[in-house]
């Protein structure tokens, strides 16, 4: 009795580790730049979070322009997407939305060449539709009541807002630090704040929900957006034709079109 | 086998023997996976610790800050948890009422939600515009988001269901008939509940606000979309670890560390002190 | 004899199973309520509680309503002067035996220490002076029993429900608690309704006898008459008697199949002759002479019963017999052995059925 009972424990514990087994094999297999099945000469971009419309439609006309080529993305936030290069992540191409976190990865040594600052974006001041608080410029902002959201200082958006605002001389008090642009945006979009310091390309894509009030004192923090190849990368040759494309003039009108100046 | 079946005096020593000693291989083995599992990132966590400036940065008011404000809202939301989960989880197990399956299923909404999403959700309903916010704020002049009270509220929503459903679960397997006696000895059924079903289910509530304060001192997505972050308002060590990661790998590990030390110490304090006994 | 403290019809409809069951309790009184498992006897000392509302009938203590459904009367459980203990104690595992017995008086709003005091004082007449401090959990089932008892006493209820009281403890522990509990059900001025399946505990501890089968009450009486004149198979198998119901017509009575028996007693009619298995004599032949009761009969089982052997018998009724073992030798009683069985018309007891 309790012989047969051990057995069917054993069968069924092997049978549960062989499907594990194969369940994180075949997770394994259709990662990022895994090269299972059609992909097999995919190129692996992680690109920061701020590039997914862009990029999304680049890859598909680099694709379209290199029959035989595939691009797959992983977009996140840049900080976090340096920690996965440095920790051996098989990407080959890195695109940052600040030199912090590039420069992280080409202290570590995980960059092949010099990193190209490939486009630019600039902080607009994200208010409710028809702008109901009435901000016409940075210092309005420091207006007693009004509920101003800043991403954190830790993130770019937020060093970006830190240095537009010490060189404008204001000071305000905001309700919240987000982790990242599209956390004061959303905060914006859901009126829990009046108005929050966001990019340009991040407040165009949110037309719909948010206005955007420009303000002169931007052009001092502007920040710049670098793409690099990697030094393990995968695929190094559709990886440099991919950073090629991305600095091609079409390329150049996609990412103009969503809010992104020329370097 | 055949010589205890033949000689019962040889079967006293075999069963001893297999008693206390002997784990099963097929149990053994996944056992020691799973622990391996659970306790090899912290070791990964404890291999990248910057072991030399630990003290400096143990001392950082801001880390300080964040952990006292972790701490205190965490007890906070626990309190808050039993206060209202305890009677949820009494009506759940002991009251008949139509609809109780969607109840219990309910519950657990938060437990598939992810948290940033709940953040979100919370907003619609206690936000400035929110359902019940826009009234709060009308009526009282209270807003309740970017507050230490929104961070309280956010890690309640997020761990209030492990406390309903362990206690849910001591309720349903403590005995109905220990309160039949304390009626027949007087008992209305609020002291009843007060004085016998509770000290009978102590050990699933103790289980169940243990869980519902790890839960609540680790909640980052919702506190974050609701509460926002702030530092010393609502900046709690899983936000503060959020942002250390942006700049720092580090710094991140620290505060991951002395997050996890602080509550490990604080819950094996608890189980010596609470936990045990008869 | 005064109105009883305890009138009570306890009607129980529950679908399949429906109990009514008249129980009427004086002050001072003990009566058992003895029946087979699933005749309705929890049910009815849980209606009686309180814990079990009535679906008809009525539950009157001391003159006041406590369940009458058909004048919407209810007295819940904890608002009822009914103390009871239950067939495992249900001690509340998280106190002391001094709190268990003092949670009653702190409910009927005693002061905690006044409380304390009732509850030691209560601790001690058990016997348990001693034990004040300890947690169920470190107690005997006998001492267990005892708080218990104390506990259900210690709010001076009007009326005492034992639940199976003894059904948890051992045999030896059993005898010795047995005693002790007849002491106390003495003591206690109010009614008592003691629930069992043990004959024993009922003719030890009962003034009176309540008999339920299958919901109904089938005999009722004081402890001698129910023994000796059982009225249903079940009584008769409690007691140990062998049971028959037939037509008598003078000094005999056909029990059916044919068989004639000669009583002692003179009746006419519908009528029960009982008499003890000891009383039945077996013989490997027709005996000649004397017992003129007498059939034959197989041996279908044999039993050790005691110092004697308890043989079981099928013929035109079906007897247990109760040999020595001398005599069980000597017949060389094996089943399927043809045997004679006798029995004296003085050794049977015939009264009437209706």
């Amino acid at each position: 009795m309790s012989r047969t009972l051990s057995r069917t424990v054993r069968a069924v514990v092997a049978v549960v580790a062989v499907v594990t087994v194969a369940a994180l094999a075949a997770c394994g297999g259709t990662g990022p730049g895994g090269g299972s099945g059609g992909s097999g000469g995919a190129v692996t971009v992680f690109a920061a979070a701020s590039l997914t419309d862009s990029f999304t439609r680049i890859g598909r006309d680099f694709e379209a322009a290199n029959p035989g080529t595939a691009v797959v993305f992983n977009f996140a936030g840049s900080s976090a997407l340096a920690t996965q290069i440095d920790q051996g992540a098989p990407a080959d191409v890195f695109a940052a939305a600040a030199p912090t976190p590039m420069d992280t990865v080409t202290r570590a040594g995980n960059a092949d060449g010099e990193p190209a600052v490939f486009v630019r974006n600039q902080l607009v001041i994200a208010v409710a539709p028809g702008n109901p608080a009435g901000v016409r410029g940075l210092a309005d902002l420091a207006r007693p009541g009004l509920k101003v959201a800043l991403c954190a200082e830790q993130v770019p958006c937020g060093a970006a807002a830190r240095r537009v605002l010490d060189a404008a001389s204001v000071t305000l008090t905001p309700v919240t630090l987000e982790q990242d642009v599209r956390g004061a945006l959303a905060k914006v979009r859901l009126g829990e704040v009046d108005a929050a310091l966001v990019y340009r390309t991040d407040a165009r894509a949110a037309a719909a929900e948010v206005a955007a009030v420009e303000f002169a004192e931007s052009a001092g923090a502007v920040n710049d957006y670098l793409i690099v190849v990697l030094a393990d990368a995968p695929h190094p040759d559709g990886a440099r034709a991919f950073v090629a494309y991305v600095r091609s003039a079409p390329a150049r009108a996609v990412l103009a079109g969503a809010g992104f100046q020329s370097p | 086998m055949t010589p205890a079946a033949t000689d019962p005096a040889a079967g006293a020593p075999v069963r001893t023997r297999r008693r206390p000693g002997r784990v099963p291989v097929a149990l053994l083995v996944p056992a020691t996976l799973g622990l391996v599992f659970l306790v090899l990132p912290v070791a990964g966590l404890l291999a990248r610790a910057p072991w030399a400036t630990l003290p400096q940065r143990l001392a950082d008011p801001a880390v300080l800050t964040a952990l006292r404000l972790s701490l205190l809202t965490a007890t906070l939301a626990t309190l808050l948890c039993l206060l209202l989960g305890v009677p949820l989880a009494w009506l759940l197990a002991r009251v008949e009422f139509p609809g109780r399956r969607v109840v219990r299923a309910l519950v657990t909404v938060p437990l598939v939600l992810p948290p940033v999403v709940g953040g979100v959700a919370l907003l619609l309903v206690f936000g400035r515009r929110g359902l019940l916010g826009e009234w709060l704020d009308s009526a009282f002049g209270l807003t309740l988001p970017f507050t230490t009270t929104a961070v309280v509220l956010a890690e309640a929503f997020v761990a209030m269901p492990f406390l309903v459903i362990a206690v849910e679960g001591a309720l349903r397997g403590a005995d109905p008939r220990y309160e039949e006696a304390a009626a027949t000895l007087g008992a209305g059924r609020w002291t009843t509940f007060t004085h016998v079903t509770l000290p009978l289910v102590a050990p699933g509530l103790a289980a169940g606000a243990v869980l519902c304060w790890a839960r609540a001192l680790g909640e980052f997505g919702a506190t974050i979309t609701f509460a926002g972050n702030f530092p010393g308002r609502t900046q709690t060590m899983p936000i503060a670890v959020y942002l250390a990661l942006e700049t720092d790998l580090e710094a991140a590990v620290v505060l991951s560390l002395i997050l996890l030390t602080v509550s490990v110490v604080i819950l094996a304090g608890l189980r010596d002190r609470w936990l045990t006994g008869p | 004899m005064t109105a009883p403290l305890l009138d009570a019809r306890l009607v129980v409809d529950r679908g399949t199973f429906r109990l009514d069951v008249p129980v009427t309790v004086a002050a001072g009184e003990v009566v058992a309520v003895l029946g087979p498992n699933g005749a309705g006897k929890t049910t009815a000392l849980r209606a009686l509680a309180g814990l079990q509302p009535l679906t008809a009938g009525h539950v009157t203590l001391g003159g006041v309503d406590l369940d009458h459904p058909d004048r919407r009367a209810w007295t819940p459980a904890e608002r009822r002067p009914v103390g009871v203990v239950f067939q495992d104690y249900l001690l509340f595992p998280h106190l002391s035996a001094r709190d268990n017995v003092a949670f009653g008086p702190r409910r009927h709003g005693v002061d905690r220490r006044t409380a304390r005091r009732t509850a030691d004082e209560w601790l001690t007449r058990v016997g348990l002076s001693g034990y004040a401090g300890r947690r169920p959990g470190q107690l005997s089932g006998g001492q267990a029993q005892r708080v218990a008892l104390a506990r259900a006493l210690a709010v001076a209820p009007a009326l005492l429900l034992l639940d199976e009281p003894l059904a948890a403890l051992d045999a030896r522990t059993r005898l010795d608690t047995r005693a002790e509990l007849q002491r106390h059900l003495t003591a206690h001025g109010g009614a008592t309704v003691l629930v069992t399946h043990d004959p024993l505990d009922a003719l030890v501890l009962a003034d009176r006898l309540v008999i339920v089968e299958g919901g109904r009450v089938v005999q009722e009486g004081d402890a001698v008459t129910v023994t000796a004149r059982p009225r249903t198979d079940y009584v008769a198998r409690l007691v140990g008697l062998n049971l028959y119901r037939g037509h008598a017509a003078g000094h005999t009575v056909r029990v059916g199949d044919g068989l004639t028996l000669t009583v002692a007693d003179r009746l006419d009619g519908e009528v029960f002759v009982a008499f003890r298995p000891a009383a039945v004599a077996l013989h490997p032949h027709r005996p000649d002479g004397s017992p003129r009761n007498t059939w034959p009969a197989t041996v279908v089982g044999v039993q050790r019963h005691g110092d004697n052997l308890r043989v079981q018998l099928d013929g035109p009724i079906a007897v247990a017999a109760d040999v020595t073992p001398a005599a069980a030798a000597q017949l060389r009683l094996a089943p399927g052995q043809p045997v004679w069985a006798a029995v004296k018309a003085a050794e049977t007891n015939a009264y009437p059925a209706t």
